[in-house]
């Protein structure tokens, strides 16, 4: 199975969340994120899944999904030609003696610290999935206490936009 | 209560007072100035209007607490009849048989909690065989949403994944838009259900009603013009192949293209299969039709299909019952496939010629495709055989010679197969015939000829037990002129009978053939074949006396009751029938109960193991 991100624009109405993240389940789809946010224009949303399919099955996702009458597009972004990015808060154990080596660390990701107490400190990082998964592997023998990390968001590189063409109906 | 007051002006004032005006005549999107004079009326006046506007003449259904505002203009609208159902299930599948009969939306109506859950069942079913259906359920007070309300049920959510779209109203000036908008929805592309659920403080709060609203759908934008390169290609390999044959399905019925379909067979003359879904699209009658493919399907249709070497698959979707065991159907066969709906085509079998669009507008686009290589073959060299099939059209002949349906009589007993064809011959192709699920379903697809579209409406897809009186009520409404026979089972008429009595009170004297062998015949059947002959909760009749008495029941509704146990009885019972149009007729046809239903492929085999008759598997011709 690999991994295929699709930018899904849909129409910002109550219950399209609930369309879309049953339309997944029902059909047997696994979504392995999912991430919903505004746009630049307040009528639409876009919602950025990334499923585990393959290629017959994403054919089924992506068709299934241009059922849906509030969806209004979708459109899958290739790793290489997208800008792909997830954020991820993580809360470290660190006292006076490993906190500096902690900040040290993740100074390689470029993240950020965001909190710090006595014994821990929360950090913020921002990345692909394979950065994330790799701070989290150099902060993992520090000791994690807590951990959340949202779902993907993408954008396809250059100039165009993927809303242009759906800004209203023909 | 309500805020209706007697100044407001009636339904049926305020609709004569315009000529109303499709909404799909406006492109989505388009702001249209009102045709209507805008008036002040509250939500359930606007819901009222705005089924008239949009042409419903007919609304199933049954009041009660949260779609009470709606029923008060009901009452005085002159255009909108509103028949009384006895459950909201009946009111469901007599919208689909409604819209199957006639391919116009049928509409039904039902209060919140129950009233809509019950309707869950046909707008399941309607969404399986892309009935055109709008349900208009009431919902509690906006205020009360999401408190476990009394009668409160979350039926938008519940029906997402069975409705091509549904609505949930709470603010009364959105009523004729959503209306508008579920009824295009419902009636363009792959037709299906849409439900449309509002809170009773939308039907009773004021608001100004105006027709036509405006239709704001973008995301919705059905592709019904094909690609002319798919159009060409098709062409070209029907052309190239040496054993073609079409695979027709339900969406040929609802896209209304039969006689585009016949014209096609006529010009081409490839043989024909159609669908538990399609029968009637191309006559019984002609020769080039196989009948119908599938677990129940002829020898020749599915035989036909196994052998092709190229499937030309319009408005079917490759469905399990059809296929069978879907790794060895049809190996040789290249696949052309034409839906209006881009998700069916290479869902199960992948498709070498995707076409998306209207099959009706597929169809004409070949027939020109087609007429004009062969006008340009004959101009130049006649160098191959292209378009030319004889020798499988003899082929599949001859298998529809020696595999015809049929059945063997029981010494001293009644035939289902029979009565099923007594019926057909009787009535003729002008009837309309209605079926329930099992046997008596797969019979009546077999022995009734079929010689036009919309004549067999049936569940197919969802298999609903119970369908068949209900919708067979919704078809006579919608073609009252239309003989219109409810082929049944005693299982399945025991689900829906009640309907009986809204028939009798309405005057829609529908004929109620009820194939009656005490049993849950098609499970019995299985469970004759593979179960060991263990007859595990499939008697109906247990006590071996009448419970209940149909003749009894059926004179208990105001029906006329009519039984027959022999075949010497039988035809004299439908010819009564068919004589009797003041009042619904129940015949109660006694049949034996051993009855099987043949050929039949056993679930989840290759199509190749089809047996004509049990311990009768075809014996083919050496491969060539």
């Amino acid at each position: 199975m690999s991994k295929h991100t699709l930018s899904v624009l849909v129409e910002n109405k109550p219950g399209v969340l609930a369309r879309v993240a049953a339309l997944f389940s029902r059909r047997g789809f696994n979504i392995d994120s999912l991430a919903v946010g505004p746009t630049e224009l307040p009528e639409i949303s876009r919602m950025t899944v990334v499923v585990e399919v393959e290629g017959a099955a994403l054919e089924q996702v992506t068709k299934q999904l241009n059922k849906l009458i509030e969806v209004l597009k979708v459109v899958e972004l290739d790793s290489t030609a997208s800008v792909q990015r997830e954020i991820l808060l993580v809360k470290v154990r660190a006292d006076a003696v490993t906190r500096s080596q902690v900040v040290d660390t993740i100074q390689l990701f470029k993240a950020k610290v965001v909190d710090v107490s006595t014994d821990a400190m929360t950090i913020e990082a921002t990345g692909n999935s394979d950065k994330l998964r790799a701070l989290l592997d150099v902060l993992e023998p520090f000791g994690i206490k807590e951990l959340v990390q949202s779902g993907m968001v993408a954008v396809g590189r250059g100039p165009r936009s993927i809303t242009d063409r759906s800004l209203r109906s023909a | 209560m309500s805020d209706t007051t007697k100044q407001a002006p009636s339904p049926a004032d305020l609709a004569s007072m315009a000529r109303p005006r499709a909404p799909h005549e406006t492109p989505a999107g388009a702001t249209v100035a009102p045709v209507t004079p805008v008036v002040e009326v509250t939500g359930a006046q606007s819901l009222v209007l705005s089924l008239e506007a949009i042409g419903a003449d007919t609304v199933f259904g049954i009041p009660g607490g949260a779609i009470l505002p709606a029923y008060d203009p009901m009452l005085d609208s002159e255009k909108v009849r509103h028949i009384l159902v006895r459950h909201e299930q009946g009111a469901g599948h007599a919208a689909e048989g409604y819209a199957a009969a006639t391919g116009k939306v049928g509409v039904c109506m039902a209060t919140s909690g129950p009233g809509a859950t019950n309707l869950v069942t046909p707008i399941a079913d309607a969404h399986m065989d892309s009935v055109p259906i709008v349900a208009i359920t009431g919902q509690v007070s906006s205020a009360a949403i999401g408190t476990d309300a009394f009668q409160e049920a979350d039926i938008r959510g519940i029906t997402m994944p069975i409705t091509k779209h549904n609505y949930l109203v709470t603010d009364p000036d959105k009523i004729p838009q959503a209306i508008a908008e579920a009824f295009h929805i419902a009636s363009t592309g792959r037709p299906g259900p849409v439900l449309v659920d509002i809170s009773k403080d939308a039907l009773q709060g004021k608001t100004t009603f105006s027709w036509p609203p405006r239709i704001d759908l973008p995301g919705y934008r059905p592709v019904t013009r094909p690609h002319g390169k798919q159009i060409r290609e098709a062409a070209r390999l029907m052309a190239a192949a040496r054993r073609p044959i079409l695979y027709v399905g339900g969406g040929v019925v609802r896209a209304k293209a039969s006689d585009r379909l016949r014209e096609l067979v006529e010009l081409t003359q490839i043989p024909v299969v159609t669908t538990l879904m399609a029968r009637g699209t191309v006559p019984d009658s002609n020769p080039l039709n196989l009948g119908m493919p599938g677990m129940h399907g002829t020898v020749a249709a599915v035989t036909g299909l196994q052998k092709s070497d190229l499937i030309i698959a319009l408005g079917a979707r490759f469905d399990d019952r059809v296929t069978g065991q879907l790794s060895s159907f049809a190996p040789d066969a290249k696949v052309i496939h034409a839906d209006i709906d881009p998700a069916e085509i290479s869902k199960n079998r992948t498709a070498d010629v995707p076409i998306v669009g209207d099959v009706g507008e597929v169809i004409a686009e070949l027939i020109e495709q087609i007429k004009a290589n062969r006008a340009h073959a004959e101009e130049g060299d006649a160098r191959t055989r292209s378009w030319d099939y004889a020798a499988w059209r003899e082929r599949v002949a001859g298998w529809k010679e020696t595999f015809p349906l049929g059945w063997t009589d029981q010494e001293g007993s009644l035939s289902p197969q029979y009565v099923i064809e007594r019926i057909g011959a009787l009535t003729g192709p002008e009837g309309t015939y209605v079926a329930g699920v099992g046997q008596h379903q797969m019979w009546a697809a077999q022995f009734v000829q079929y010689e036009r579209p919309n004549a067999w409406i049936n569940s197919g897809g969802l298999g609903t037990m119970g369908f068949s009186v209900p919708a067979a009520m919704g078809a006579k409404v919608a073609e009252p002129e239309r003989t219109v026979w409810a082929i049944d089972g005693d299982g399945c008429f025991q689900m829906t009978n009640q309907e009986l009595a809204t028939c009798v009170i309405n005057n829609i004297p529908i004929k109620v053939a009820i194939i009656n062998n005490s049993s849950l015949g098609m499970v019995r059947q299985w469970q004759t074949l593979f179960y060991n002959e263990r007859y595990s909760n499939t008697d109906l009749q247990p006590m071996q006396q009448r419970v209940p008495d149909f003749v009894k029941l059926a004179d208990a509704y105001g029906c006329l009751g009519l039984r027959a146990e022999t075949p010497e009885e039988v035809d004299a019972v439908i010819k009564q029938a068919l004589e009797t149009n003041d009042r619904p007729v129940v015949i109660d046809f006694i049949v034996h109960r051993d009855a099987m239903v043949w050929p039949m492929v056993p679930a989840g085999v290759s199509n190749d193991m089809i047996q004509a008759a049990r311990h009768e598997a075809p014996v083919w011709e050496r491969e060539e």
